[in-house]
């Protein structure tokens, strides 16, 4: 019956829809290429009638956007990294180990997720303070670089593997790390691939805390740098918007490169988190 | 096979067994006390980042630093009273009540609506996906920064639209009283709690229910509703609780767009709860910050606390 129609009337609901999501992200684009006197129209232009790099020159020879891009890859990587070891560890004591007080430490991480993330801000601050990391990238990294939900999203997928396997290699005389690093890890790729794009996604756009634990221009964030450039700048748009373009490009990429790892990640945290 | 391994020890109770006498070691820390350096580092970064703080909090919000004299005294419950006292504050908190009973609802309607019409099997629907699916990666201070710019009341990009309609110049977030609604707007579109995360997340339940149910309703056109309403909505139901609790929560705790924005203003009209926190520990103000925030902890919780007693409910009751 499908096949007999030409033309599927939901393209009549879809394409508008769609359009109008992807409008501001093409406006983004095409703005970032306009030069100001093209912007500070009223008016304004929609579409240019010729393009100008005047934004992206600015910023490469007046921001401190390489710096900023650089802190914000390294938080991010590193909390990628950190999540992966300590959340697939802890994820898989919990569900395979039994040792003293492992309930109450799960009741505990539970909890964090109910606990709303401004009641510890003022008692990370000191404590970051304390430890001499504020105004350092280590004040962003170091509240993230164990997740909660990691940890609780990797022991679930760990419970739902079969047992029998590990206890053959365990009744083979592997160890535990071994079972864990050669059989289990292996088998969990796509939940630590979910792991992994949700902390990239969060450390990348985390705004929040950095806005709190950081306050010098050499150890912004792209997030941060952008909106400080914003209100430094505010005239000079078509910069910010280069700024912008740049910032949610890698996002975008990755984002395209892996839609459906991407897309089964955003709904299983919801789902299982 | 698998039921004659079924009844085996499991390995850990089996290493367990041989010692029914435990070394003190053992008796202390539980079976496998390697265990623990497994859970470690998140241990040490969870009690210590997340929950030591939620005590600490409450020990803030009822004492008064002086940062230049650097001395510590004990105020009782005057940071809270002085927090009601505030006009920003009891504003701060209007318009995240305001905010939140406009977007959540909107958000999930939106989100199941586009669910449900990109729930289909036709030509172009991964392109339709991704491009419906984008907004979510965009950061929300991004998010911010260029709606602020779309909806500037001198060259922002809205006035064109408006202008070829032929309807006149908005003031937009100029004007305090547009200002929320267009954070609204702004908050629909982008981020991990857009219209877009709210279809990712239904449109994954919908493809866990039963495809003959949902053919059959495609094809006799007078049952869809009936099918909508008795086998999709039902099926639906715990996915829209979680993202009632989820959309509410991350409304409340609303701050990155209006940091990339409106930073509160004009006035004070776009402050937000979380944003009067922000700026307290910005001007040192410690003691009223701690206050504030056991303030919307204390409404997320009673929150959490009653959709979960509501979730038991429906479940004895089922």
């Amino acid at each position: 019956m499908r096949r007999r129609l030409p033309f599927d009337p939901w393209h009549l609901v879809l394409a508008p829809v769609c359009a109008l999501l992807a409008a501001p992200l093409a406006w983004m684009a095409l703005s970032s290429f306009m030069n100001n006197a093209q912007l500070n129209r009223f008016p304004p232009t929609i579409i240019p009638g010729s393009l100008h790099l005047d934004g992206y020159n600015y910023l490469f020879d007046n921001a401190a956007l390489p710096t900023w891009f650089l802190n914000s890859a390294i938080v991010s990587l590193v909390c990628v990294v950190g999540n992966l070891v300590f959340c697939s560890t802890a994820g898989y004591a919990f569900a395979r180990l039994n040792f003293r007080g492992s309930k109450a430490l799960l009741g505990l991480m539970v909890a964090t997720l109910i606990v709303p993330f401004q009641l510890t801000l003022i008692p990370t601050f000191i404590i970051m303070e304390h430890l001499g990391l504020i105004d350092t990238l280590g004040a962003i990294i170091v509240p993230s670089l164990v997740m909660p939900f990691g940890v609780l999203l990797l022991r679930q997928f760990f419970l739902s593997l079969p047992r029998e396997v590990e206890e053959a290699a365990w009744i083979d005389g592997c160890s535990r790390w071994k079972i864990l690093w050669a059989i289990v890890l292996p088998l969990a790729r796509p939940a630590l691939a979910t792991v992994a794009i949700v902390t990239f996604l969060l450390t990348w756009n985390d705004v929040s805390w950095p806005a709190i634990a950081i306050s010098s221009e050499a150890h912004d964030t792209l997030p941060l740098g952008i909106a400080s450039f914003k209100s430094r700048a505010q005239t000079n748009q078509s910069a910010i918007m280069a700024a912008n373009v740049l910032t949610t490009l890698p996002v975008l990429l990755a984002f395209l490169a892996a839609q459906r790892a991407f897309v089964r990640s955003i709904a299983s945290t919801a789902v299982k988190g | 096979m698998s039921t004659v391994f079924a009844q085996a020890p499991r390995p850990t109770e089996a290493a367990a067994r041989p010692a029914p006498r435990r070394r003190p070691l053992q008796r202390l820390l539980g079976e496998t006390p390697t265990a623990w350096l497994y859970v470690l580092p998140a241990a040490i970064i969870i009690v210590g980042l997340a929950i030591v703080p939620v005590a600490w909090s409450a020990l803030l919000s009822v004492q008064d630093k002086d940062p230049i004299a650097e001395t510590t005294k004990y105020v009782g419950l005057r940071n809270y009273s002085d927090l009601f006292d505030d006009p920003a504050f009891s504003g701060a908190i209007k318009h995240t009540l305001i905010y939140a009973a406009a977007f959540v609802p909107l958000s999930i309607i939106g989100g199941l609506a586009l669910a449900l019409a990109l729930n289909r099997r036709i030509r172009f629907i991964g392109i339709y996906r991704t491009l419906a699916f984008v907004p979510v990666v965009v950061s929300a201070t991004i998010q911010g920064v260029l709606f602020s710019f779309i909806f500037d009341d001198q060259f922002g990009v809205a006035n064109a639209l408006l202008h070829t309609v032929g309807i006149g110049p908005q003031p937009f977030f100029a004007d305090g009283g547009q200002a929320l609604a267009l954070l609204v707007v702004a908050s629909l579109w982008a981020g991990t709690s857009c219209v877009s995360f709210c279809a990712v997340v239904f449109l994954a339940a919908l493809q866990d229910v039963p495809k003959e149910l949902s053919e059959a309703a495609s094809i006799d056109g007078a049952r869809r509703w009936g099918t909508f309403r008795h086998v999709t909505l039902p099926a639906l139901a715990p996915v829209l609780v979680f993202l009632v609790l989820w959309q509410t929560v991350s409304a409340i705790q609303l701050f990155d767009i209006v940091y990339g924005s409106t930073a509160g203003g004009p006035g004070n009209s776009t402050v937000v709860v979380v944003y009067y926190i922000y700026r307290s520990i910005r001007d040192s103000a410690y003691g009223t910050g701690a206050a504030a925030s056991y303030v919307v902890a204390g409404g997320l919780m009673a929150l959490t606390a009653l959709a979960w007693l509501g979730q038991r409910r429906r479940e004895q009751t089922a």
